[in-house]
């Protein structure tokens, strides 16, 4: 599980420190980052698109790029924008929720305390340990399931769903709703109580506030955590290979596989291909969260 | 402060050149020269058993790779080794897998860290010839002939057949692959891994294949069997591990017999089933490093595996040695170890390289949407 974010770079480091009037200096100051972002990011994209381009014999193909249209890729591209799509609509809302009954109550109160700590660990729980945790609970064998069994409910009379994609989505919700927690709270910190007084004293109602006044005012950066969800989930490897390892219904699982095989099933050119798509992917929605957030900044 | 470091340097060298010469040996007393054994293809070729043990003891040292304590009872097997001719054992990564094991021999190359003696997966044996060193076992001829390489690159030691692992106190008696798909089975039945990666799924699905009427060739009928399966809600797509066998989550796995036995330690009523239409095999090869640093050590070790010691020392580790059925006609197996193996009826069948491949183009092409 990676988490992308997007760090700030102060260029306002005020005077240069020397050189003359033509050349500014301000820009030494990024090139620690730039470096950075060149070695980890645009090199390694760089290397993995190109490297899509070679057989394993190192001969020039187009084929890795073809194979990306195989039924089975094409449906865990589908598979894994939905899931990512629903994890973090869902696990932004409820995680949201969570966030605004916290910042309702006491600033020190045990509640917070307790919720942003507990948020904190588990918004880095994942992998098999998770998968397992599900498995050996709310599964087929689980004392959760056994239990309900007991007392005449069957949930899994029309099949063992958590071995499907509804399944991954209550498992990747267990992480995302406590990140949306760790990344929405701050935002919901910096809304003033005396702004509520100020829209009701104007004869304004709750749903006023909201719409005019609070609900502008978080929805970038609301939509900036389901961004950051969404790219959470997408990347996600081990919990899904965990809970699901046939079929691989997720993209990574499709890089994974097409890495290592002891039967003799590699295509390193064609795991190279996919990890593309998800770049490109990953890319398209970025954009579209730049547009609209361009957007919903307009009004302040 | 410039001398101290000096006669440090000069300490630290010193040590190395003992090392070195330590390690060189000297076989003078052996008619079985360092020079010769390195490229023996028996031990007669070098003088004989006690010249190739004497020049094995000169060497003191053999270097294994990728051999868990805990697997096919290589715990034993190494003390023995070790006790017998008094050679010290260095075991590296006990938990690696075959490719790590080439990987290792590759990277260490002329090194005296290299493994001198490899145990590996006959996919990996089969493309890495070139690393080997040629050598025939006494017991030689007791291997058949589908189960070696004729100049003795690569020869099969253990493994085991293809069966069904289930847990007797959760699901019925199982006589036949398709009572998998009935619905006491519902949500139960899974692979060691999935059979476009791991060996063992692969030969799991091919096993019902050839269970359903299949052939070697065409694995098109295994993976239909698990397609109806996963229809029926039977099949669960969860690895199955030693987790999930002892929660009861996978009370039903496809996996190599002796691999299955051990889950009868978490669960007592644990059975293991092997169909008599689709006794599928799947062994193991060793090989001996063509750069090992212990050549004599590295033939010896060889030469032990296959004695009846070694052979019965697998055995009772639940796999199945390679030398089994000429050893129950001399008499000289462990009786009580091969009865305690799950029962075999019918002929057992061997996957060719080319007819792995096969199976494989066609799980890669077809696996995913079979069980989506």
């Amino acid at each position: 599980m990676t988490i992308a974010g997007s760090p700030a770079v102060a260029t306002n480091v005020g005077r240069p420190l020397v050189g003359g009037r033509r050349f500014s200096l301000d820009w030494l100051g990024a090139v620690p980052f730039l470096v950075y972002v060149g070695l980890f990011l645009l090199l390694p994209s760089a290397i993995v698109g190109l490297g899509a381009f070679f057989n394993a014999d190192g001969s020039f193909t187009l084929d890795n790029y073809a194979h990306l249209s195989r039924s089975y890729v094409v449906k865990a591209t589908i598979d894994t924008i939905s899931l990512s799509v629903v994890t973090a609509v869902i696990g932004a809302a409820l995680g949201g929720l969570l966030s605004y009954a916290i910042v309702t109550g006491s600033p020190n109160g045990l509640l917070r305390r307790l919720v942003v700590s507990a948020s904190g660990v588990l918004a880095q729980f994942g992998g098999v340990t998770l998968a397992f945790a599900f498995i050996a609970s709310i599964g087929p064998a689980g004392f959760v399931y056994l239990f309900a069994q007991a007392h005449g409910v069957d949930y899994y009379a029309h099949g063992i769903w958590l071995f499907e994609l509804p399944g991954l989505a209550l498992v990747y919700l267990y992480f995302q709703i406590p990140l949306m927690v760790l990344v929405f709270l701050p935002a919901l910190d910096g809304i003033k109580p005396q702004w509520r007084e100020a829209a009701e004293s104007l004869g304004g109602n709750t749903w006023h506030y909201w719409r005019h006044v609070a609900g502008p005012i978080l929805f970038p950066s609301f939509l900036g955590a389901v961004l950051l969800l969404f790219a959470n989930a997408f990347s996600a490897y081990a919990t899904a290979n965990a809970l699901i390892n046939q079929g691989q219904p997720v993209l990574s699982q499709q890089i994974g596989g097409a890495l290592s095989s002891e039967v003799g099933a590699v295509e390193p050119g064609f795991a190279k291909a996919i990890a593309i798509e998800m770049i490109v992917i990953v890319t398209i929605v970025t954009i579209l969260y730049s547009l609209l957030q361009r957007r919903t900044a307009r009004w302040l | 402060m410039r001398n101290l470091t000096r006669h440090l340097g000069l300490a630290v060298v010193a040590i190395f050149v003992t090392a070195a010469c330590g390690s060189a040996g000297n076989n003078a007393s052996a008619t079985c020269t360092e020079s010769a054994v390195k490229t023996a293809t028996s031990a007669s070729a070098c003088g004989g058993m006690d010249a190739l043990v004497a020049a094995a003891k000169a060497e003191g040292k053999l270097n294994v790779i990728a051999l868990p304590r805990n697997w096919a009872n290589y715990g034993a097997i190494l003390d023995g080794f070790a006790a017998k001719y008094s050679i010290a054992i260095t075991s590296d990564n006990p938990d690696g897998s075959s490719q790590q094991e080439v990987d290792a021999v590759k990277q260490l190359s002329t090194t005296s860290r290299a493994p001198d003696v490899l145990d590996v997966g006959m996919a990996v044996a089969l493309v890495n010839t070139n690393l080997f060193a040629s050598y025939k076992v006494a017991t030689w001829g007791d291997i058949l002939d589908s189960q070696k390489e004729s100049t003795g690159l690569w020869f099969q030691d253990y493994g085991g057949f293809m069966s069904i692992g289930y847990d007797s106190s959760k699901v019925p008696t199982i006589t036949s692959i398709d009572d998998l798909k009935g619905s006491a089975f519902r949500g139960k039945v899974a692979l060691n891994g999935n059979p476009k990666q791991a060996n063992a799924a692969l030969n799991g699905v091919m096993m019902a294949n050839l269970a359903e009427g299949g052939s070697l060739d065409d694995i098109s009928k295994g993976v239909a069997f698990f397609h109806d399966l996963k229809k029926a809600g039977n099949f669960v797509p969860v690895q199955a591990t030693t987790a999930t066998v002892k929660n009861g989550t996978t009370p039903v796995v496809f996996d190599w017999d002796y691999l299955s036995a051990e889950h009868g330690t978490d669960v007592p009523a644990w059975k293991v089933f092997v169909p008599s239409n689709a006794v599928l095999g799947g062994y193991y090869a060793q090989a001996i490093n063509k750069n090992a640093p212990h050549p004599a050590a590295a033939r010896l070790w060889e030469e032990y595996l296959y004695s009846d010691e070694g052979q019965n020392l697998w055995l009772v580790g639940g796999a199945r040695p390679v030398r089994q059925a000429a050893m129950e006609k001399s008499g000289t197996i462990n009786k009580t170890a091969a009865a305690a193996l799950p029962p075999v009826k019918g002929t057992p069948q061997f996957l060719s390289d080319a007819q792995a491949t096969t199976a494989k183009n066609f799980l890669v092409a077809n696996w995913d949407a079979a069980i989506a």
